[in-house]
C-alpha cells in the first residue's frame, strides 16, 4: 500500500526479526490524518511489535516509516514530539501522585511550568480523576491508572495518538468512558492508532481496520468494505434454556453447509451462506431435549469478517483473552 | 522542544523522589562516620592519623554512595516500565542519561563532603590542594555513577544491581591503592589496579591531602576522565542494543 498524501503514518515493508522468530512480516499500510485506525489481532500477531517499532522502542530490521509525509525511518526520536503514546500497562510513576505523573509528562515534553501545571489540571478534571490528583499512583484503580495514562499521553496535544490495548483489563464502566473520551479527541482532530484483541471495540471505534495475523497484515480496510465480505451470510442465534455445546458435532453432522458456535449464556449460533430453515433445528434441538426459547436473525458483524478474512479461531482468541495468554512476548 | 526543561525536571524527580530520602540521608553521614571510625581504632596512632586515611574515606563515601544507588533506581524504573516513557519522551538519550545520572553524581559528591568536615574538627586540613581534591571528587563521583549504569544496563531485576554493584565495589576498594599501596601488591594483582578508574581517583586525593601521588596529577585526571567518557558511551551502546531492541 502506498502512502497517501495526508497520511498522518505510512509504514512500507516492515519487518522485524527476534532471533528465528518473524515478529513483523513485511507490513506496509498509512494511517490517514484524524481517523481511528484499528489494528487488530490475537496476542502474538505483531501488534505491540508494530506499536514498538513506530514509537521508538524497537528497530525494524527493514522497512520505511514516515509521519506527515517526512521519513523517520532511521530516527523516529526525531518524531516522537508528534506522537502521545498509551502502552499496554500502566507506566506512571508510583511514587508521585496523579497532578506530580502529569506535570512531569508535560516536562518530559518540554512545556512550561505554568502551561504543564494548567493543562494537568484540565485533563485531570476531563477524566474525572481530580479527586485523587494528589493520592499517589499506586493506590489508583486500574481503569483509573489507564485513564491517567490516557491523559499522560495527550498532556503535550500530539497529533497521532498510539494506544495499545487501552481497554484490556479494567471495568466495564471505565472502558466505556475510555471509549468516550477517544471519540471525543479524534473529533478534535487528533489521529488515533490502536491495537486491540476486542473485536467490539474496533467495531464501536475504527473508521478502518487493519487484521494482523502472524506478523503479516491481513487485510486493511474501512468497516462497511470489510463487512461486504460477508454480506448475504445469514447468521442466526438460538437462544436455549441450557449449554448445548455437547450437541455440536451432532448438529455439523445433521446440518451441512451450517456452521454452529457455541456462545455464551447458553445461546448458539448458526451461520451459513443458504436460507436457514429453523423447523428442522428446533425440532432437532427439542429431540436432544433442549428448548429453543428465542430465534433471531442478526446482522453480520466484524467477527465475522474477522473469522472469514483471517481463518482464526475466534474461540481460541477468546481463551487468550481469559487467560491472558501472550502479554509480554516479543512478538506480541 | 526545550530538552532542558525535561533534563532539569528528571533530576529534580529523581533528586526528590529517590535521593533526598531519609534512608539514603542518613546512610551518606553513617557511612562515612564508620569508615572513620573504624580505621581510627585500628590504627590506634591518634588524630594524627585521620590525614592518612582522608583519602579513602572520601573515596569509598563516594563509590557507596554512587554505584549502587543509580544502578537500583534505574532498574527499578526499567522494571516498573516508567523507564519505558522516558525513552519514549523526546529527548535526545544521551541528555536523557546524563540527567538520570546527575542526580546520583550529586549525592555522590556530597557524600564526599561529610568526611572532610569531620576531619576538620580533628586536624588541620589547611595543606590540602583543595582544587585537585575537588576535581579528583567530581571525577569519581562521575566515575561510580556510569559504572553504576554500566551495570544498571546490564541486569534486569533490582537484587542483581546490587549483587553486581559489589562485584566491582570490593575488589576496587583493595585493589586501588586507597589502604595498600599498589607497591604492596602481589605482582600478578598489579595490572588489575591500572584498569580501575577508582586507582587513579585515589592517587590524586592522596597527592592533595598528603602530597604522596605516584603519578602526575594531570594524567591521573585524564585517566579518569577517559573511564568516564568511555562508560558513558559503553552504557549508551548497550542501552540502543538491549533497550531499543
Amino acid at each position: 500500500m502506498q502512502a497517501t498524501a495526508t497520511a498522518a503514518v505510512a509504514v512500507d515493508g516492515l519487518t522485524k526479526r527476534y532471533g528465528d522468530v518473524l515478529a513483523v512480516d513485511s507490513v506496509a499500510f498509512d494511517v490517514r490524518e484524524a481517523e481511528v485506525f484499528g489494528f487488530l489481532g490475537p496476542n502474538g500477531a505483531g501488534k505491540t511489535t508494530t506499536i514498538n517499532i513506530l514509537t521508538g522502542l524497537a528497530r525494524p530490521n527493514a522497512g520505511t516509516i514516515r509521519f506527515f509525509d517526512r521519513d523517520y525511518t532511521t530516527n523516529v526520536k526525531k518524531a516522537q514530539h508528534l506522537m502521545g503514546i498509551v502502552p499496554d500497562e500502566s507506566n506512571l510513576w508510583p511514587e508521585l501522585d496523579g497532578l506530580e505523573n502529569l506535570r512531569f509528562c508535560g516536562a518530559l515534553y518540554g512545556m512550561a511550568r505554568r502551561e504543564r501545571e494548567q493543562r494537568a489540571r484540565e485533563l485531570l478534571e476531563t477524566f474525572g480523576l481530580s479527586h485523587a490528583a494528589r493520592r499517589r499512583f499506586d493506590g489508583y484503580s486500574k481503569g483509573m491508572k489507564r485513564k491517567l495514562a490516557i491523559a499522560a499521553g495527550i498532556i503535550h496535544h500530539p497529533r497521532i495518538l498510539f494506544l495499545d490495548e487501552p481497554t484490556t483489563g479494567i471495568d466495564v464502566a471505565s472502558a466505556r468512558q475510555i471509549r468516550q473520551m477517544l471519540a471525543g479527541l479524534n473529533k478534535s482532530g487528533t489521529t488515533v492508532f490502536q491495537t486491540t484483541h476486542y473485536i467490539e471495540e474496533a467495531e464501536r471505534l475504527c473508521d478502518r481496520i487493519a487484521f494482523i495475523v502472524e506478523g503479516r497484515l491481513v487485510r486493511v480496510d474501512t468497516l462497511a468494505n470489510l463487512v461486504k465480505h460477508v454480506q448475504g451470510r445469514r447468521v442466526v442465534q438460538l437462544a436455549l434454556n441450557e449449554d448445548a455445546s455437547r450437541l455440536l458435532d451432532e448438529l455439523r453432522g445433521a446440518f451441512p453447509g451450517v456452521e454452529f458456535e457455541a456462545m455464551p449464556g447458553n445461546a448458539m449460533r448458526a451461520h451459513t451462506d443458504q436460507p436457514l430453515a429453523l423447523a428442522p433445528l428446533i425440532r432437532f434441538f427439542e429431540e436432544h431435549g433442549v428448548d429453543v426459547t428465542e430465534a433471531r436473525a442478526i446482522r453480520p458483524s466484524l467477527e465475522d469478517v474477522f473469522v472469514r478474512i483471517t481463518g482464526v479461531a475466534l474461540e481460541q482468541m477468546r481463551k487468550e483473552k481469559e487467560l491472558g495468554k501472550g502479554k509480554g512476548g516479543s512478538a506480541s | 522542544m526545550k530538552t532542558w526543561i525535561a533534563f532539569w525536571n528528571i533530576l529534580k524527580k529523581d533528586m526528590r523522589t529517590y535521593y533526598l530520602k531519609p534512608p539514603n540521608l542518613s546512610w551518606g553521614i553513617i557511612f562515612p562516620l564508620a569508615w572513620t571510625l573504624m580505621f581510627f581504632i585500628k590504627s590506634g596512632r591518634g588524630f594524627g592519623e585521620i590525614p592518612s586515611i582522608l583519602p579513602g574515606v572520601v573515596a569509598l563515601s563516594i563509590l557507596f554512595g554512587t554505584t549502587s544507588m543509580l544502578a537500583v533506581t534505574v532498574t527499578f524504573e526499567k522494571k516498573g516500565r516508567s523507564f519505558e516513557r522516558l525513552l519514549l519522551a523526546p529527548v535526545p538519550l544521551e541528555a536523557l542519561m546524563l540527567a538520570k545520572t546527575c542526580g546520583a553524581i550529586t549525592m555522590g559528591a556530597a557524600n564526599a563532603v561529610v568526611p572532610v568536615i569531620m576531619a576538620a574538627f580533628f586536624v588541620d586540613l589547611s595543606h590540602v590542594i583543595w582544587w585537585q581534591m575537588a576535581a579528583a571528587v567530581l571525577l569519581i563521583a562521575i566515575s561510580s555513577t556510569f559504572l553504576g549504569l554500566f551495570i544498571a544496563v546490564s541486569v534486569s531485576e533490582v537484587f542483581e544491581a546490587q549483587t553486581f554493584s559489589n562485584f566491582f565495589r570490593f575488589p576496587m576498594v583493595f585493589l586501588c591503592g586507597l589502604f595498600f599501596p599498589i607497591a604492596a601488591l602481589p605482582v600478578f594483582l598489579r595490572p588489575l589496579s591500572y584498569v580501575l578508574p577508582l586507582t587513579y581517583g585515589a592517587d590524586v586525593l592522596h597527592g592533595a591531602v598528603n602530597r604522596t601521588a605516584q603519578m602526575p596529577v594531570a594524567l591521573n585526571l585524564a585517566i579518569l576522565a577517559s573511564f568516564c567518557a568511555a562508560l558513558f558511551l559503553v552504557s549508551l551502546r548497550n542501552i540502543q542494543r538491549k533497550w531499543i531492541y
